[in-house]
Parts: structure tokens; C-alpha cells; sequence
């Protein structure tokens, strides 16, 4: 059944037990408008979402009964025994109706139309006089023996009271229970206190403590009797933990199902055609927060709606389909749940913004001529705040946006906008999960221990420090061609921010640095630590009042071996490294180098298997010649090659070898034969052909587009560089340099030149 | 609704509100008393983990039996020296509505009952940060025992000027 429909039981059912018990509340005191008021709401509310589930002999009854209780909530007639009477049988009716669709997914075959007319008539006695007084088998008395388990009742009494306090507690396949009294899916969920639910997770939490703290026990490892015991009480907690925590947790989808609707509803009240996307929506959290979202995402919606998108005509005009499309989008990343709302409409203007701020007082205009249009934005958050040029009866009267960032920072979470001006709005909400247990990497720095959930933890890499490069003061960190930047927790910790937190390491830097790649939101870094411990199932802790300005942390939690850990944030530490403000121009280099300094190379074998390359566009060709064909001329080699003299040079003898007899000069290399890169030695008359030399190598392994970014300067003469390609450390051959050594004459034309 | 408001009344007056019953702590040289209801219970040698970045008068959190605990250094939040390295501080475990926090302290005292009528505001030769922590003395025949204000004690940021 869809979830929706049973949604729609579940909430009418429990409205229907309460309808019993006001009724004959009601019959004892006629005039409380308060309590027909609060009926004439239940019956519309079920006439309005039948109708939208297309329920249409159940809002047909609704709809006659709503006439009767409108005229008895205006006061126009009174309640007497006969209209009370219908009025009960409506609540029958309407009871039937959900039995079957419950059962069937039906309506029944049972025809209430002689009871829709009999209510018309009570509500208009003018039209058509009353003819048939009810049944005797209806009096109101019959209510009460009506009346349902007292579990349910009480339940529905006090979800009226205290809605917000509670949870339902879904079973599935709920018992599809037959009959017209139709309680099967009220009896397979009951609601349950959201405080219960709380301190048993606070239990299971303590008991996965215990547990990890168990296993640890040297008696495990010892005794086999013991050991199956121990297995066991793992397994078991686990299940618990697993079961508990699913109590608590709903897809988004239920937040979302309500959505489409308002969506339908408020683009035709605009006048907007508006298709509403949804993806992930099975993403599941915490019934708390599904219950804080609640309004803060019915406002997003409105708001995009009804300032965001455009109409057809104007979208037409700045050349978009006249079908605007709002997307919701919904996943767990870096164990938050964060959900984006975006729309294609005409994004936030910083300039009428400013204007507005200014125009209601908000900020002052010299405040607004200094502010950046990405703070601008921001000031839809402000209290008091409406962009709307006019004041619609949907959203814009400047209590939105502000109640959204309260609420959602409320339950610890975090509202962001950017917007593209003319073409839309991404609104993303990001909530942190600070009830789950959640695995986490256990880590030190500075001997204190630190825990990073694993749902931020990319990778873990050790790197040497000569491999950090420096672009714009940020250490970074190049993983398969990704340039990271690094931050050093212990600087952080020291309270060191930026430049001097992510600065290079001290000169007592160790052999190999622990780096934790991570992700923040939309981008990655990498955390220097001194530690990697071992990993561990944790249970977040909120932090006290007294550190909530500390934005390195998300709560502590205890070891399994009793100590305390912090909870990293890895936002938060992002930001104190000022991350945000540098990625732009580290990714700006990164970006330029990639596209501008990347360049070919030609790699091949160096002695004792280095590594080393050529740029490629000082590659002629590459020619394999027989040994045999070397001829010696004075003191150098030459070989016949397409009718030409070509003389060789043996590029690994010249170069400073680190051992003095180099073991394998020429590695990989057939037997007989030659690895030759024929290199042109440029001319100084441009027209001239080049003088042709050639460079008598090891094996060709590869070309690779790699950029010129040195991680190292070269450490021996004739080397210009040092890279990493393909993840070996690989020297860069300074070409000019071994012609030089070989040919003085030939390469002495161009310097002369210059 | 008059009614009630007349019978409330004199309820929150100040002699009212003031328990009888009282903690005595030190923090040398200053003696505090702090109501007995507000202390859950006092610590010895507990292992304390310090966290970085946070306030000096912040000194970390406790392992309590699975809760986590503020420490709130109260000299350092007094303005006065540190203790001793080699003092192990005492934690005075107090429950400040719904937060549970720990005071760490010289040492603590007796467990004193103190009549409500002695209890005098805090005068004006007592100056300096100590006097934003007290709401009140006890003038006893030894010295000035100072009312802690718990509020401000535990307060999220220190309130001593």
C-alpha cells in the first residue's frame, strides 16, 4: 500500500476515535464552537486528502457531512439528537470506507449515497424536508459501546496533546485485519514516546560500549566457553543496536510525500509551471529531525515557488523552458544527511538584495556598498527580511527564510545558499546525525585522542614530506593528479589558523607523514595527524554548552577502553584552516596547471629501475638500433641512421651515477640492441635543419601527459626535476644539458644566439 | 487567578529561596558554600582529557560512569593562580538545572547548616573577581564563607570580569 494512503488511515483513524468521544461531548454541550470547529477541521481535512487520493465516495461523504457541521459551527441550528445522530454515522461510514480500502484498496461496494443525502437534507432543511428520522439502533449511545481499546484512544489522546513528543513506531505488513471497524493497521503500530525511545538508545548505546569493551577482555581471547559467550552477546548487541536505531529512523520520502501537492497547489495559485523532482528519497533519519524539517522545508518549497521560479512568459523571455523544475535531493555525506533544494528559476539578485536590507533598516548603506554578493545573499536569513516585490498569500511576508535558519540550527544543522543569478538557487540544508552510533577512525595528535567518522574518511595515505608542494602558502598534497591541501591537526589544536595551521611541517618532520583524506561537503583536504590508532563503532555525545564555539568538534564519545575521545568535525576544522577562502585559488593553480603546464613525456628505464623522461616534444623519433652498427669516430660513438652520420650519447654515463658502478646501465634493453631517442638540436638559422643526435637510453616504458610541477629539485646535474608519474617518483631529463656535455659544438649555436 | 498569585508571593521573596544546608569549599584563599541540593558528588583523582582550543577555565571532561562531565577550572575562572601541578584538584560534581558540570576545587569541607537570617550580601570590601561568583556571605567566627552563585559558576563562558 502506498505509504501515503497509509499514512492517511493511520492519522484518520486516530482523528476518528476522537471524533466518538467529542460527539457525545458535544451532545451534552452543543454550543462549544471551539470543539465543532476543531470537528468541522477533521472532516475537512479527511474530505481534502480523499480527494486527493481519489477516494471519491469518501469525500463525497465528508463533503455532506462538512455542509451539516459548517452550519452548526456558524451557529445557524443547533445539534439535536437527530443530527448528532447522522453525524455518528458519518464517523461509521467513514470508518467502513477505510476498512475496505485498507483490505482492498477499494471503497467498498457499500452505497452511501442515502446517507450523504439525509445529511444534505438535515443541513438545509428548507430545500428538502427532513423525512426519514435515523434508525434507533444509532443513538448516540451507541458510541460509546463503540468505543475502542483504551490503548488507542489514550494514545490519540495524547497525540493531540503533545504531537511533536512522539513517534509512530511502524510495524510492517501490518496485520491486514478484515472488517468494517478497520483497526488492523491502528493495532500493528502504536505510538511510543520519543523520551522512551531516547533512553533506550542511550542504553544500547552504553551496552555497544560495554561490548567493544568486552571483546577486548584478555579472558576473550583465553577461555573458549568464554570466547562463544562473548561471540554471542556481539552478535545480540548489534541486532539491538540495529533494531533500536530503526525505530527512530524514516526515509525523507514521508517528509517529502506531502510536497508534490503543495507544489501542484501553489504553482497554479502563481500562475507557474513548476515539475517537482525528487532523488533519494528512501535516504533515511532520525523521526526527530524528520519532524524539524517539517516546516522548514514546506517554507523552502514556497519560496522557491513563489520567488525563484518564474512564470512561463518571463522564462520564456531569459530563454528557458517555460517549465521551471524544482529538484530535492537527499543523502548521507560525512555522516550528515544533507538535502539541496534546487530550482532553475532566477537565482538571488545581491544587488536588490542590498537594496531591500537597506530600505528596511537591516543594514546600513555604507554596510551594504562593502558587502560581497555571496553575504548579500545571506541576508534572506535575516529576520524580517521579504524579497517578494509584492506581498503574496504564500510566502513573503519576511517570516521564512529566518524561521528556516533557526530551525534547522536548532537541531544542529546548517542552512547554505548560492545563488546563480538568472539561473537558480540551490538551497542546501545539512543536518549532523548526533544520535547514531556511528563507525569512527580512532587517531592522536598531540597525545590527545581524536575520532573522525568513517563516512568523511576517504582514504588514508602516508606520504613522504619532500612530496608536499606549496601553491599560494597551502601545503598540498597531489593524489592521482587530485591536488589536496593539507592541514595539520596539531596546529589546529594548538589554535593556530591559517596560513600558520596549514604551513609546512617543522623541521624536525618525520620520515612519513599520516594523512587522512577527507570530505567536506563538496571538497576534499587532507589531515596530518600523528596517529592512526584502529577503528570502532562510537556513540556520539553531545558536547556541553561550554565548547559549542569550538567548530573543530561534532560531540566525544568513549573508547572501548574507557578513554575519552573528541569527534572531529571535519567542517569545521576545514574552516578554522580557512580552507573555503584558499580552494578557490588553490584549485584556480591547480587548474591552471593542469591545463597550461601539462605537457607529454616520454618515460623510460633509468639505472637499477629509476625512472626518467624526456619531454616528448624534444622526441625526433625513437628508434631501436643493433649494437653492432655503432662506429667510433675519435672519441665518440656514431651510427648510420637514414643515410645520415648520427652520433650517440650515452646519457647514463654521463649523468653522476649514485653508485659508482652502475649495475645495469641500459635495463629492459634486448640484447644487441640500442634504445635510441633521437633528439634535433636546434639551429640557430631557423631555417637550417637541426644537427640530429642520439640518445642512447633505457627501455621506453610509456608517454604520459603529466605537469611540469616539480616535487623536487633535481640532485644531480643534468636532471632538472624531480615528478611523480604513475605514482614513481620519476627525474626529468635535462636534455639541452646532456647535449652540452656530449656535443659542446653543436648546442653552442643556439646559446650564442640568444 | 488573584488567588494564587497572592499565595506565590511570598515564596520568591529572598529568605525563601536560600537553603539551609550548605557545601563548603576551598579555593584558597577564598572559602565558597555552595547549597548542598546542587551537588551530586565529589571526586578524587579523576582522569581529566583536556580539550584543545577550548577556554583556560575550561580544563576538559570527565568519564562519569558514561556521561560526559565538564570540568570547569574554578581558580581559573576565579582569576586566581593555578593550583599546584602535582595537587590532584577535587571535582565537585553540581547539577545546574539540567547540565551536570564539575567544579574543580582545592578541597572540599563540611557539610554545613547555615540559618537563613545570616546571610548577608556580599560587602563591599570584598572586591575582585571572587565577589562575581558570590551572591552572599555567611559571616562565620573563622572568616567569610562566600555563597556561590552556581549559575555563574557553571556559566557556558566565565562572567569574572
Amino acid at each position: 500500500m502506498d505509504d501515503m494512503v497509509k499514512d492517511f488511515l493511520i492519522e484518520t483513524y486516530d482523528n476518528l476515535e476522537k471524533l466518538d468521544q467529542d460527539f457525545i461531548v458535544l451532545e451534552q454541550h452543543p454550543d462549544d464552537k471551539e470543539r465543532l470547529s476543531s470537528i468541522f477541521r477533521t472532516i475537512h481535512t479527511i474530505k481534502g486528502v480523499s480527494g486527493f487520493l481519489d477516494l471519491t465516495k469518501l469525500m463525497a461523504l465528508a463533503h455532506a457531512g462538512e455542509n451539516l457541521l459548517s452550519k452548526l459551527r456558524d451557529g445557524v441550528m443547533k445539534l439535536d439528537e437527530d443530527r448528532a445522530n447522522a453525524l455518528l454515522k458519518l464517523v461509521d461510514g467513514i470508518r467502513q470506507i477505510l476498512g475496505s480500502v485498507e483490505t482492498g484498496s477499494t471503497e467498498g461496494t457499500v452505497d452511501y449515497t442515502e446517507l450523504a443525502a439525509h445529511l444534505n437534507r438535515l443541513a438545509d432543511p428548507a430545500a428538502a424536508p427532513a423525512v426519514a428520522a435515523p434508525t434507533a439502533e444509532s443513538k448516540p449511545t451507541s458510541a460509546v459501546e463503540r468505543k475502542p481499546e483504551a490503548v488507542v484512544a489514550e494514545a490519540a489522546a495524547s497525540a493531540a496533546s503533545a504531537p511533536k513528543t512522539e513517534v509512530v513506531a511502524k510495524t510492517p505488513e501490518a496485520g491486514a485485519k478484515a472488517g468494517g471497524e478497520g483497526a488492523g493497521l491502528a493495532d500493528a503500530s502504536i505510538r511510543v514516546d520519543v523520551e522512551v525511545l531516547d533512553r533506550l538508545m542511550n542504553l544500547v548505546g552504553e551496552l555497544v560500549l560495554t561490548r567493544n569493551r568486552l571483546m577486548l577482555h584478555p579472558a576473550v581471547g583465553s577461555d573458549t566457553g568464554f570466547q562463544g559467550l562473548a561471540q554471542s552477546l556481539n552478535h545480540l548487541t548489534s541486532e539491538l543496536q540495529e533494531g533500536v536505531m530503526k525505530t527512530r529512523m524514516q526515509p525523507i520520502g514521508t517528509l517529502w510525500a506531502k510536497l508534490p501537492r503543495v507544489v501542484r497547489d501553489l504553482s497554479k495559485l502563481v500562475g507557474k509551471t513548476i515539475r517537482l523532482e525528487m532523488e533519494g528519497q528512501d535516504t533515511e533519519l532520525d523521526r526527530t529531525l524528520i519532524d524539524a524539517l517539517k516546516d522548514p522545508m514546506t517554507h523552502i518549497v514556497r519560496n522557491s515557488i513563489d520567488h525563484g521560479v518564474e512564470t512561463p512568459e518571463g522564462r520564456i523571455a531569459s530563454g528557458k523552458p517555460p517549465e521551471g523544475v524544482l529538484t530535492l535531493r537527499a543523502c548521507h555525506r560525512s555522516g550528515n544527511v544533507v538535502i539541496t533544494v534546487d530550482d532553475d528559476g532566477r537565482g538571488i539578485d545581491p544587488v536588490k538584495i542590498k537594496a531591500k536590507a537597506v530600505e528596511k533598516g537591516l543594514i546600513t548603506p555604507a554596510q551594504a556598498a562593502q558587502m560581497s554578493a555571496a553575504d548579500a545573499v545571506n541576508l534572506v536569513f535575516a529576520a524580517g527580511f521579504s524579497t517578494a516585490e509584492k506581498v503574496s498569500n504564500i510566502s513573503g511576508r519576511g517570516v521564512g527564510m529566518d524561521v528556516v535558519k533557526t530551525n534547522i540550527e536548532r537541531i544542529g544543522g546548517r542552512v547554505d545558499l548560492v545563488s546563480r543569478l538568472g539561473v537558480g538557487l540551490t538551497l542546501t540544508v545539512t543536518i549532523p546525525l548526533t544520535l547514531a552510533i556511528v563507525p569512527a577512525l580512532v587517531l592522536s595528535s598531540g597525545g590527545t585522542h581524536f575520532a573522525i567518522p568513517q563516512t568523511a574518511l576517504v582514504e588514508l595515505v602516508r606520504i613522504k614530506p619532500e612530496v608536499i608542494e606549496t601553491v599560494f602558502d597551502v601545503p598540498v598534497y597531489r593524489l592521482r593528479g587530485q591536488i589536496l591541501p593539507l592541514v595539520y591537526l596539531n596546529k589546529i589544536m594548538q589554535g593556530e589558523t591559517a596560513p600558520a595551521a596549514i604551513a609546512a611541517p617543522a623541521v624536525s618532520a618525520p620520515t612519513a607523514l599520516s594523512v587522512l583524506i577527507l570530505q567536506a561537503n563538496d571538497s576534499r583536504y587532507g589531515l596530518v595527524v600523528d596517529a592512526i590508532h584502529n577503528t570502532e563503532e562510537i556513540v556520539v555525545k553531545p558536547l556541553s554548552k561550554h565548547f559549542s564555539e569550538l567548530p573543530a568538534y561534532a560531540g566525544a564519545t568513549i573508547l572501548g577502553d574507557g578513554r575519552l575521545a573528541l569527534i572531529l568535525d571535519v567542517i569545521g576544522i576545514a574552516r578554522l584552516a580557512r580552507l573555503g577562502q584558499r580552494a578557490g585559488a588553490v584549485d584556480a593553480k591547480a587548474d591552471q596547471v593542469l591545463a597550461t603546464d601539462r605537457v607529454p613525456l616520454l618515460i623510460f628505464v633509468s639505472p637499477d629501475d629509476g625512472r626518467m623522461a624526456i619531454r616528448l616534444d624534444q622526441v625526433t623519433r625513437l628508434e631501436e638500433l643493433p649494437t653492432s652498427g655503432i662506429e667510433r669516430i675519435g672519441t665518440g660513438e656514431t651510427i648510420q641512421y637514414r643515410g645520415t652520420i648520427l652520433p650517440l650519447v650515452r646519457v647514463f654515463a654521463l649523468l653522476a651515477e649514485r653508485r659508482n658502478e652502475p649495475r645495469n646501465p641500459e635495463s629492459g634493453v634486448p640484447e644487441g640492441m640500442l634504445q635510441v631517442v633521437v633528439h634535433t638540436v636546434r639551429s640557430a638559422d631557423a631555417s637550417a635543419e637541426g644537427q640530429r643526435v642520439g640518445l642512447v637510453v633505457g627501455r621506453i616504458l610509456d608517454t604520459v601527459e603529466e605537469s611540469l610541477a616539480m616535487n623536487k629539485a633535481g640532485s644531480r646535474a643534468g636532471i632538472t626535476g624531480c615528478l611523480v608519474i604513475q605514482g614513481k617518483v620519476t627525474e626529468l631529463l635535462d636534455v639541452d644539458w646532456v647535449v652540452r656535455q656530449a656535443h659542446p659544438e653543436l648546442s653552442a649555436q643556439p646559446e650564442l644566439s640568444a | 487567578m488573584t488567588d494564587t498569585a497572592v499565595e506565590t508571593a511570598p515564596e520568591t521573596t529572598s529568605d525563601a529561596k536560600l537553603a539551609s544546608t550548605y557545601c563548603t569549599f576551598s579555593l584558597a584563599p577564598y572559602r565558597f558554600a555552595i547549597d548542598v541540593q546542587a551537588v551530586l558528588e565529589v571526586l578524587r583523582f579523576q582522569d581529566l582529557t583536556p580539550v584543545p582550543m577550548a577556554p583556560p577555565d575550561i580544563a576538559g571532561l570527565i568519564n562519569l560512569r558514561g556521561q560526559l562531565v565538564t570540568a570547569i577550572d574554578l581558580r581559573l575562572r576565579l582569576g586566581l593562580p593555578p593550583a599546584a601541578a602535582d595537587r590532584a584538584a577535587t571535582h565537585l560534581v553540581v547539577r545546574d538545572g539540567d547540565v551536570i558540570s564539575s567544579l574543580m576545587v582545592d578541597e572540599v569541607g563540611d557539610v554545613c547548616q547555615l540559618a537563613p537570617e545570616r546571610h548577608e550580601p556580599t560587602p563591599e570590601a570584598l572586591q575582585g573577581p571572587a565577589r562575581d561568583l558570590a551572591s552572599g556571605v555567611f559571616k562565620l567566627e573563622d572568616g567569610l564563607l562566600l555563597v556561590l552563585d552556581l549559575a555563574k559558576a557553571a556559566a557556558t563562558r566565565s562572567v569574572v570580569r
